[in-house]
């Protein structure tokens, strides 16, 4: 299809692109000749971006299909603009082996909607003892792996893991979190968990880890990548790492930048998060070192989970919350309304830089570069509501919230897949 | 809308006169009478009425105050819950001749709450009712032997006792609501 | 008020309410006839999850002192984490029609969680580590009546606060009345966290003690602990038992020892002294029957939504 897009903001600031002007798209890449367009549309007072990669999102296929499977959260994927999605291995079975790897791709072919990529386990059953056959994983098409959900206990299995992955390109993710540090505490430890007489999470739980592994990739001169980073003590662990030289990169997510442990109801599950939603001034070295370009990328963490378990009282229900939907709606609103942040340094976040950290291609505004696209409206206020959210679980703390700036399109390679409450299978297009 | 049909003259005549309908009723013997005022006006008048008799007579008088709160019949459907006061008899009742006094006789409701109560504390020989005023509106039948005066109302308006120790000022209104005062 | 679920959500005058109420209710107490017929038709639930006959007895006297009709709803317990969920009991609840819930569960916020789901007046009677308010309702009425103004008296709270409801209610409440607190207990079960409330903390016994008009002694709970905060019950009773000589040779003379009680004796209070001239134990248990015909009495009858 060739679609010829006119008078819309471009915003590329991975290839220095900050312009309103044209665009035109054949055989899935941006053309700098414009030839003849089978589809013009106007964007008038629109952005187009590259589309946004998430490089955490739980999808519970297989064994959870009815929490979400693979259409589910594809379909909640492209409404919030992703045109890449990470899959996680935590499922029932986890995706430990080549044959459910495959099973991903082939999944991912089916829906054909937005990208797919597996992310393997690291150990054997997310066990932390064994290591899985990564070599063959990669060769099935995972990108990175990881226990998430655990981190891997012994520090010999990691070093394990890491020396084997220098070989393939792919890059460990770890779950920073010491469980026995953790000890069933439900929020953040501090003295809001003890004015309420429940159980916290020590922010050292996960700083300690992050402090292991890095001086473990140091030693064995391997990258590693932390997924979900909430607390300051992990901020500095990490900058004591790039400093000695080590290649680790991190990840936070949205809640973690919005929400702090003031905000947590305890007759609200929706707030039971995992890494805890930490005091403000964890919250505060969040938002600054997203500021300043020391976070390398922004992940969602989607963690669907049905709502019979999620209106149990809070100590038993279990943690995570729902973000594909929501996650750019909500940064812009909260940082680039607000002026705390650039449109332009929120949209690197979500799309070339989480790309760029396991080398997946992405969006790019610039001649043959991939036509995968997000089209936003700015000025276009929202309201989340549960009956419009198209992931199968509604367990986020975010609904009543009224959002500026919502995604109206989304295309991955040159198709229009979302647009606008409608679905566009890629292959039925071709 | 308030108007004041006795003054603190007129009050106090009503008090001696009862105080003497009391005396020649019960022959001047007290012995077997104890006299229970309902808080928060009854046991202040039933006080003033107990000291003309004990100075005329020369004897003691036993004298109980209660607080009703807890047997009112409408706990359900007010809002915030009044405060509950004490109810102070520090005497048996059994075999006694109360003379329960209250100030205002309205539905009778009131009335009735204290018999009850009283009867948690024992059981009297007789009970008789004295009250300074009767405003008709009866809706238990409920019957005093003792009036002051009988006063009618129209539907809506309430009848209000004034005394110095609660109210610091000595009358008896008619108004439409004691907020008006 | 339209709840009772902890101290955090009720003002100094909503305390104060309560008190005069229950010294109101106390005399009830005193008759031949202890009761008054002024909560017939209302029905109260008692949840208990958690084992209890002293809360449960005291709340179930004051419910038919007043004349309630009274239903009991207990859960044996083998874990915590086993047992029908609270929305399950919530259902349950909704199709009884009861106007009250009286709630002792070992999950925090339990009381609020029901509170939000249900018609009924919730009463917490201990939710986990989080608060337990009539109690400490029940220690200010009888702080009050031995010391009239509690304003500048200096009170002690001594054992295992980290875990305790009791310690938590009765801080919120105290620091309402302008009463100076120092917590006393092992560094384990008292983290530096709880200066925040406005507060003084030592660890030694004997600063816990001196110059306190007031010792308010916790029970070291043992189902409470997963282990490893103190190594052992004989190392806690040397050196943070409430004994007689302790108190001889520290106490102001006048000195009052409280607990909320049971009291473990010989752990954390010395036989002679829970028995002893010093202590206002029974005057608490007295006056906990007070206090909850109080609060009973003060949030019966609003009117109920549906109806």
């Amino acid at each position: 299809m060739k679609i010829l897009i006119k008078d819309i903001h471009l915003l590329d600031p991975h290839n220095d692109v900050d312009e309103t002007g044209d665009i035109y798209i054949e055989d899935g890449k941006v053309k700098k000749e414009i030839g003849k367009p089978d589809l013009t549309i106007s964007g008038k007072g629109l952005y187009l971006v590259p589309g946004f990669v998430d490089i955490h999102t739980h999808i519970r296929e297989p064994g959870g299909e009815d929490i979400e499977n693979f259409e589910s959260g594809s379909k909640a994927a492209s409404a919030g603009g992703y045109t890449s999605i990470f899959v996680f291995p935590n499922t029932e079975p986890p995706i430990d082996n080549k044959g459910l790897v495959n099973y991903v791709i082939k999944r991912a072919e089916e829906i054909s909607l937005l990208h797919i990529y597996p992310v393997g386990a690291a150990t054997i059953g997310r066990k932390g003892e064994k290591l899985t056959e990564m070599i063959d994983m990669v060769e099935a098409g995972c990108r990175a792996f990881t226990d998430d959900g655990d981190a891997i206990k012994s520090s010999k299995i990691l070093r394990r893991v890491l020396e084997y992955l220098k070989n393939t390109g792919a890059k460990f993710i770890e779950h920073p979190e010491d469980k026995e540090l953790s000890d069933n505490g439900i929020i953040n430890e501090s003295f809001f968990s003890v004015f309420n007489g429940v159980k916290g999470i020590p922010d050292v739980s996960e700083s300690i880890v992050v402090s292991r592994d890095i001086q473990i990739a140091d030693f064995v001169n391997s990258p590693i990548h932390f997924a979900h980073i909430s607390c300051e003590k992990s901020l500095d662990m990490i900058r004591f790492g790039r400093e000695r030289g080590v290649n680790v990169t991190f990840d936070v997510t949205p809640h973690h930048l919005v929400l702090c442990e003031n905000d947590v109801r305890l007759t609200d599950s929706n707030y039971k998060i995992n890494p805890p939603l930490r005091n403000k001034k964890d919250c505060e070295a969040l938002i600054k070192a997203l500021k300043d370009g020391f976070v390398d990328a922004i992940a969602t963490d989607h963690a669907p989970h049905p709502l019979y378990s999620k209106e149990l009282e809070f100590q038993i229900a279990p943690f995570g919350i729902i973000g594909l939907e929501t996650s750019f709606s909500l940064l812009f609103t909260n940082f680039v309304s607000e002026g705390i942040i650039g449109f332009d340094h929120l949209i690197e976040h979500l799309s070339s830089k989480p790309a760029r950290i396991f080398g997946v291609k992405f969006g790019e505004i610039k001649d043959n570069g991939i036509a995968d696209f997000t089209i936003i409206d700015p000025k276009k206020e929202w309201v989340v509501k549960e009956e419009n959210l198209y992931s199968l679980s509604k367990n986020t703390p975010f609904i009543g919230w009224k959002l500026k700036g919502k995604v109206l399109m989304t295309m991955v390679e040159g198709i229009i897949i979302y647009n606008e409450g409608e679905f566009i299978r890629r292959k039925s297009v071709k | 809308m308030k108007k004041k049909i006795l003054d603190k003259q007129e009050l106090g005549k009503i008090i001696e006169e009862i105080s003497e309908n009391l005396f020649s009723y019960f022959n001047g013997k007290f012995e077997e009478i104890c006299v229970i005022g309902i808080k928060n006006r009854g046991d202040i008048i039933a006080k003033r009425i107990i000291e003309k008799l004990e100075k005329k007579g020369k004897f003691k008088i036993l004298f109980g105050a209660i607080d009703i709160t807890l047997y009112r019949d409408d706990l359900s459907s007010i809002g915030p819950k009044p405060l509950v006061g004490t109810t102070e008899i520090d005497f048996q009742i059994d075999g006694k001749t109360v003379l329960l006094v209250d100030d205002v006789l309205f539905t009778g409701r009131t009335i009735r709450a204290a018999i009850d109560e009283i009867i948690d504390f024992g059981r009297p020989k007789r009970i008789f009712l004295l009250v300074l005023i009767d405003r008709g509106g009866r809706e238990l039948p409920i019957c005093p032997d003792f009036v002051g005066k009988r006063i009618d109302c129209e539907e809506g308006e309430n009848v209000a006792v004034c005394i110095d120790e609660i109210d610091g000022e000595e009358g008896v209104y008619i108004l439409n609501n004691r907020k008006d005062l | 008020m339209r709840h009772l679920l902890g101290i955090e959500e009720i003002t100094l005058e909503d305390m104060n309410q309560i008190i005069e109420t229950a010294k109101s209710m106390k005399f009830v107490l005193e008759r031949k006839i202890k009761k008054v017929p002024t909560l017939r038709g209302v029905t109260v639930a008692n949840l208990f999850f958690e084992p209890s006959t002293r809360t449960l007895n005291s709340f179930l006297i004051a419910e038919r002192r007043l004349s309630a009709d009274t239903v009991n709803i207990s859960k044996s317990f083998s874990s915590v984490e086993k047992g029908e969920t609270l929305l399950d009991t919530v259902k349950n609840i909704e199709a009884m029609k009861v106007d009250i819930v009286v709630i002792r569960h070992s999950v925090p916020y339990s009381p609020h969680y029901l509170s939000e789901r249900i018609n009924a007046s919730v009463i917490n009677a201990g939710d986990g580590s989080h608060e337990h308010p009539t109690q400490a309702l029940l220690d200010v009425l009888s702080m009050i009546e031995k010391f009239g103004d509690l304003r500048g008296l200096n009170v002690s709270i001594i054992g295992d606060i980290l875990h305790s409801r009791v310690a938590r209610s009765l801080i919120l409440s105290l620091k309402k009345m302008g009463v100076k607190i120092t917590l006393c207990g092992p560094s384990t079960l008292l983290p530096e966290y709880f200066q925040n409330y406005g507060v003084d903390i030592t660890y030694n016994l004997k600063e816990g003690i001196v110059d306190k008009d007031i010792v308010y002694v916790l029970r070291i709970q043992k189902e409470r602990q997963d282990g490893c905060f103190i190594p052992s019950l004989n190392e806690y009773i040397k050196y943070y038992s409430v004994t007689k000589d302790i108190l001889k040779k520290y106490a102001k003379k006048d000195v009052v020892i409280m607990h909320p009680g049971p009291v473990n004796r010989g752990v954390e209070l010395a036989p002679d002294v829970a028995d002893g001239p010093w202590s206002l134990i029974l005057q608490q248990v007295t006056n906990g029957v007070a206090v909850r015909m109080a609060i009973i009495y003060l949030l019966s009858g609003i009117p109920r939504s549906e109806e």
